[in-house]
């Protein structure tokens, strides 16, 4: 219990920012923050702890909106079940996938490569296919109860979405501590190695790639409820694949508060963008991709990494200093 | 059935595009084969060097063609520089670190390229734009021709160097050990920045013989990026005939199973494909199975 100690401080202090502002700016900011990061924990349960790092989250994010959106809009299926129904139907998607891509032994880059051919064939399927909406996409009906799972005020989507990202967070300590979770850091220093010390490589790497779907998914069920409005291209776009892996990268990867870390910077950086140069078409992007790429030139560990290296530096520098006061006294 | 009539034009049209997307993966193999990495970067690159061909046209009053004699050095040395000052120091040797920026360069060249153009698709009007020569019952567009000739010129070229030239042993050398090239006193940084100089020229040739009969936007390299993955992946990662045989293959099933299953629905037979071959022999047809 004491080991959660982080994540409960963490989750309070941000579950009071709704006590001190209400701003529709500010709260639609944290919301999009908080998705990014649950996409990212995602992520990281694959790709930072099982090293497995995918190109087509994408697939998942995707495949829990259009769940949650069809269900509602076409089969008149009530917000709840269908919400839940769109992590399951990702998970599917991403056992499916999974199954295919480890039993094949695909590995690196060759992973990253299906990965991303997968959510790229989704995305054409759901931009022709009729029951997705097509080329015009899906809206659910505005229907402001929470019976429907909307709401007047940002905040209750607020709540929700932290505690997902609470849920994920409790879920990767809890795996970081379990034989499921050694097994998983072991497929990831050398994959040959845990095979020949009796771990089922395959499927560790399916279980992590399952529930890393599930994860990536219920933030694309909340996605579609949050702006009642999906279509191929914001759930099976590219853009979300690359935002779950910058997060964690920049966070510092295979570690519980990389991906939280990491959005809350990532998408700092982005609404600073748009203050200093205005809501130009790609120039956030063109500031991801280049952190991205400088982030793991010169800080492969992320945010954490270096933040454990300062704190590993200050301690060192406290103790050389440290026996000069003995000797005084 | 489909009458010949129908059936032939179209191959002959697939063996044309097929022709492109051999010349693109023919640089994607090139530095895979080499460097063991895959360059996410490639279809950006593209992109960039068809927006270069478009505006030495607009500005300079160059046809493509000519323009291809300029770009083409000038993008062998932006991917001199790029593997070796970013791409190569920035992976600190690790296959992981490598995906990721190449990504990253991926992201910011086509985002770098949208906010400087927005996101208009623009062509180029030239006055043989829409010429067409008669092969049999088929028309065939003459800049399709061309770009089919520079691939077999390109393709003889690149044989050349490798075959002949210093440079071209000491990548083969680098290719198979790279250890034991490097204590024989080749210097690996510099060959593997000539690799992936050499492959981003290959989208330079690729980008002017496009760009006569095709539309340029910040996306356009994507449409090619994963088709010349797939036809990388057919013939075998490193293998250069697979690049050729794999890209005309390649565009001859796109192109058919286009005037079956119409345009949108014709690019998923790529992927399906593509992900079907990854799965069952990722080493692909012509490479060896490891």
């Amino acid at each position: 219990v004491r080991a959660l100690a982080p994540i409960l401080v963490t989750v309070a202090l941000l579950a009071a920012v709704p006590l001190v502002t209400q701003s529709n700016v500010v709260l639609n900011f944290l919301v999009f923050t908080l998705l990014i990061a649950l996409v990212g924990q995602g992520w990281n349960l694959l790709g930072g702890y099982g090293g497995q790092y995918s190109f087509g989250h994408a697939a998942f994010f995707g495949t829990g909106a259009y769940v949650t959106a069809i269900l509602q809009v076409r089969y008149g299926v009530n917000a709840w079940p269908a919400f839940a129904l769109g992590i399951v139907a990702g998970a599917a998607v991403g056992a499916i996938i999974g199954t295919l891509a480890f039993r094949s032994g695909l590995r690196g880059s060759y992973f990253a490569l299906v990965t991303l051919a997968f959510a790229e064939v989704l995305r054409i399927v759901a931009s022709v296919a009729p029951i997705t909406g097509a080329g015009v996409g899906t809206l659910i009906k505005l229907d402001l109860r929470w019976e429907a799972l909307q709401f007047q005020s940002r905040v209750p989507f607020y709540f929700i979405i932290l505690a997902l990202v609470a849920i994920s967070l409790v879920l990767v300590h809890l795996i970081e501590r379990t034989r499921f979770g050694a097994w998983l850091v072991a497929v990831r220093e050398n994959e040959d190695a845990a095979a020949a010390l009796g771990v089922d490589a395959t499927r560790v790497k399916i279980g992590a790639m399952t529930l890393s779907a599930a994860i990536a998914a219920a933030a694309g069920c909340f996605y579609a409820q949050y702006y009642l409005f999906i279509d191929a291209g914001i759930a099976y776009g590219p853009w979300i694949s690359i935002e779950a892996l910058l997060a964690p990268i920049v966070g510092g990867v295979g570690t519980v508060f990389g991906p939280l870390l990491g959005a809350l910077v990532v998408k700092s950086l982005g609404e600073a963008t748009k203050l200093v140069a205005g809501d130009a078409p790609g120039l956030d992007l063109v500031i991801y991709g280049s952190v991205l790429v400088l982030v793991v030139a010169f800080a492969p560990r992320g945010i954490v990494g270096v933040l454990a290296d300062l704190r590993r530096a200050l301690r060192r520098a406290r103790r050389a200093e440290a026996p000069a006061e003995v000797g005084r006294a | 059935m489909l009458s010949p009539a129908i059936l032939i034009p179209a191959i002959l049209n697939g063996l044309m595009t097929g022709a492109v997307y051999a010349l693109v993966a023919l640089g994607l193999t090139l530095i895979y084969g080499v460097l063991h990495i895959i360059n996410f970067a490639h279809g950006a690159l593209l992109t960039a060097a068809m927006f270069a061909a478009f505006f030495a046209n607009r500005w300079l009053g160059l046809d493509p063609y000519v323009a291809a004699l300029l770009l083409t050095p000038l993008f062998f040395a932006l991917g001199y520089a790029l593997q070796r000052f970013v791409i190569g120091p920035a992976a600190h040797g690790e296959d992981r670190n490598i995906l990721l920026v190449t990504l990253g360069l991926a992201v910011v060249i086509e985002n770098a390229l949208l906010y400087a153009f927005r996101a208009d698709t623009r062509t180029l009007d030239l006055p043989y734009g829409f010429d067409t020569i008669e092969v049999g019952p088929a028309f065939i567009a003459v800049p399709r021709v061309v770009a089919f000739g520079a691939v077999i010129a390109v393709a003889l070229v690149l044989w050349l160097i490798m075959r002949w030239s210093d440079t071209g042993k000491a990548i083969r050398a680098v290719a198979r050990e790279k250890l034991g090239a490097e204590l024989a006193g080749i210097d690996v940084a510099h060959v593997y920045a000539v690799t992936f100089g050499l492959g981003t020229a290959c989208l330079a040739v690729a980008a002017c013989v496009l760009i006569p009969s095709y539309y340029v936007n910040p996306s356009a390299g994507n449409a090619f990026v994963l088709i010349a993955f797939t036809v990388v992946v057919l013939g075998g990662m490193g293998s250069v005939a697979g690049a050729l045989v794999g890209g005309l293959f390649v565009g001859v099933v796109e192109s058919l199973s286009g005037l079956w299953l119409g345009e949108s629905l014709g690019q998923i037979g790529i992927f399906v494909m593509f992900i079907l071959v990854l799965l069952l022999r990722p080493s692909g047809l012509f490479g060896e199975r490891t």
